[in-house]
């Protein structure tokens, strides 16, 4: 019997996580829509363009989460560079967005504003394409999976491990970073892109615009978590946690640890930059701090905050960080990179499962007690 | 030259069969025309300075079931570690049958030419449970393109069922591996190495840790795989290898000092010298 692709993808979702699912994207895709323009701005059920803006960027930063729990939690390899391929994939789509200002600019030119600034008089050759945004999505997927691809091979190939492969990823982003930096590379210095007017011609900050970005950021994060699923409960889902467990063992049963992980590590980077390419249009900026390192540790505490290796757990922990720090950087700026660490700590000491472990054991005592009882 | 070569000589991928996504299920054809199907020839190893194998010598015949004592420190895991790819000597030969050459291979490589191994410790995966352990051991396709879309087969399920039953684990197939007994652990790694159907198994000390009764049971086990597959053992348990029979291989220094039946071995001076120490 073969059965057809998107059904053996949504076979993988249990009946908890189908209605989940269900009431997510009900919630996404009718009630704020419904809710942001039916009621005026002054009413207690508007759902303001703020609140949709950040909950938007928050649910690129959950698909981000999920693509590090597939390599961190099920694969064991903790990466501490995974915002350079969601920078990336902001990046491309940012050219997309900046060819789209066309004559808007303050200059009034053809080429980008940075470009007239640094006299350059026609387009670098990498640039080229970049006012088509069916290449430029495809370049989205291309240029992360490749600098995943060819980094993770060698990687991988020399059998560097834990601690070792965490720092030079690391490295990889930080030296990323100061490569953007510069103004001759080509991709607006320190600056990054800003000042988006339009995508796909429609105004970027019409509020029907933002209601489609939300809406499709809603759908991708959907989708990600249906395919993470399906992913981690195939064999190769098995095999790749084997990997983690005991490597020896999976290399002499005859599996290449080496492909293996390459795939998993090029998933989890195409993953972070289709979500990059979706935050940039709603954030409306894209520079090299998105490549710091501190970036790329944020992803790791989300997950950590979340539980790895339950899928559900990072997305929590994505929002969980996210709002708090959201509230925090309003409230009490100066303590945010304190509260941060502290979560850390907490986290790492106290609940190792994360949020979704101390849900568990709470509920696992609340039976038990009643059982007694 | 094809892309493939260029690839190779950039890369340096040695395999001539990867097509780059892992090792597919090919049918070994392993020559075994002269009887032989181990042949270690002169196979020196040396961690700083230090011979963990010395010039050793050593041939197993297809079929046989053979013995491998000798003090710690003796090299008999550094030569389960040649055989198996984990460890490259620094000059002599190793091969599988009469043509393959394991000193060329990878470990997963060699894993598929037919050669199981079970480790001292026993190396199972722990979150999985008991059934998912001999699915991931099961001989077929263990590329990645193939295990996205792999689905049990009921004949596949019939024989995992089947392993469970001969290991004794009938009854644990969904327990989480890592809550099995240590003599179910050790059962379980042994069942793993059966799923793989290899020609040749090496077991370093399969029976550490068992129970009597446990270790009377593995001997029946091996020595009804015997004849079908061949079998290297590494045991300290005298009792153990009496049971089993077959020749018995003595190393010492990293190399041979002798080979015999377990009685000629006992009584031979030399050996009763290194056991006990000049």
């Amino acid at each position: 019997m073969h059965t057809p692709f998107t059904l053996r993808f949504l076979s993988s979702i249990d009946r908890k996580s189908g209605i989940a699912l269900a009431v997510f994207l009900a919630v996404a895709l009718l009630a704020v829509p419904l809710l942001h323009s039916a009621f005026p701005p002054e009413s207690l059920f508007h759902v303001s363009t703020y609140a949709i803006t950040l909950v938007g960027k928050i649910m690129c930063y959950a698909i981000v989460a999920i693509a590090m729990d597939l390599i961190w939690g099920y694969g064991g390899i903790l990466s501490l560079g995974h915002g350079l391929f969601f920078a990336l994939g902001g990046y491309t789509f940012g050219m997309y967005l900046m060819r789209q200002i066309g004559r808007d600019g303050s200059y009034g030119a053809d080429l980008p504003d940075f470009m007239v600034f640094l006299d350059w008089k026609e387009l670098p050759w990498y640039w080229h394409g970049s006012d088509s945004f069916l290449w430029v999505a495809l370049l989205v997927v291309l240029v992360p999976a490749l600098v995943a691809c060819i980094f993770g091979f060698f990687a991988f190939r020399s059998r560097i491990k834990g601690v070792y492969f965490s720092i030079i990823t690391q490295a990889l982003t930080y030296a990323a970073m100061l490569l953007f930096f510069r103004n001759e590379t080509g991709f607006g210095g320190n600056n990054g892109f800003t000042d988006f007017k339009r995508i796909l011609g429609y105004s970027i900050t019409a509020p029907e615009t933002r209601l489609v970005l939300f809406g499709l950021t809603a759908l991708l994060l959907a989708a990600t978590f249906v395919f993470a699923k399906w992913l981690v409960g195939s064999k190769y889902g098995r095999v790749l946690t084997a990997i983690r467990d005991a490597e020896s063992r999976v290399m002499f049963i005859g599996y290449n640890p080496l492909w293996f992980k390459l795939f998993v590590w090029t998933v989890s980077a195409v993953l972070c930059g289709i979500a990059g390419a979706l935050y940039v249009p709603q954030v409306g900026i894209i520079n090299p701090s998105e490549m710091g390192v501190a970036n790329s540790i944020e992803i790791a505490i989300w997950v950590a905050v979340g539980g790895r290796g339950t899928l559900i757990g990072p997305i929590i922990g994505a929002f969980v960080v996210n709002l708090a720090k959201s509230w925090f950087t309003v409230s009490f700026p100066e303590y945010w990179l304190f509260f941060l660490g502290l979560l850390f700590i907490v986290v790492t000491l106290l609940l190792p499962q994360g949020l979704i472990g101390l849900w568990k054991s709470l509920r696992q005592a609340r039976a038990g007690k009643g059982g007694k009882a | 030259m094809s892309t493939r070569e260029v690839m190779r000589k950039i890369f340096g991928i040695e395999d001539d069969e990867d097509n780059g996504f892992g090792y597919p299920d090919r049918q070994t054809r392993l020559d075994l025309s002269h009887n032989v199907i181990l042949y270690l020839e002169d196979i020196t190893v040396s961690f700083d300075g230090f011979r963990a194998l010395n010039k050793l010598n050593l041939a197993i015949d297809a079929g046989e079931l053979r013995c491998i004592i000798g003090p710690n420190g003796a090299g008999k895991t550094t030569m389960m570690d040649v055989i198996t790819g984990k460890t490259r000597p620094d000059s002599g030969r190793a091969f599988f049958g009469q043509t393959i050459d394991l000193t060329r291979l990878t470990e997963p490589q060699i894993a598929h030419t037919g050669i199981g191994r079970k480790f001292q410790k026993p190396t199972i995966f722990e979150q999985h449970s008991a059934f998912e352990n001999l699915e991931l051991a099961m001989k077929t396709d263990k590329r990645v393109s193939k295990s996205l879309f792999a689905t049990l087969r009921d004949e596949q399920r019939d024989r995992i069922a089947a392993t469970l039953t001969q290991i004794g684990l009938g009854h644990e197939a969904d327990r989480p591996a890592g809550l099995l007994s240590h003599g179910q652990k050790q059962w379980l790694e042994i069942g793993m190495l059966l799923m793989q159907e290899p020609q040749l198994l090496l077991l370093d000390e399969p029976v550490a840790g068992m129970t009597d009764d446990e270790t009377v049971k593995t001997a029946e086990l091996f020595l009804s795989l015997a004849g079908k597959h061949s079998l290297v053992v590494v045991e300290h348990d005298m009792s153990f290898i009496e049971r089993l029979g077959g020749k018995v291989t003595v190393l010492h220094e990293g190399s041979v000092l002798m080979e015999g039946d377990l009685a000629t071995v006992q009584n031979d001076q030399r050996v009763i010298e290194v056991y006990l120490g000049r």
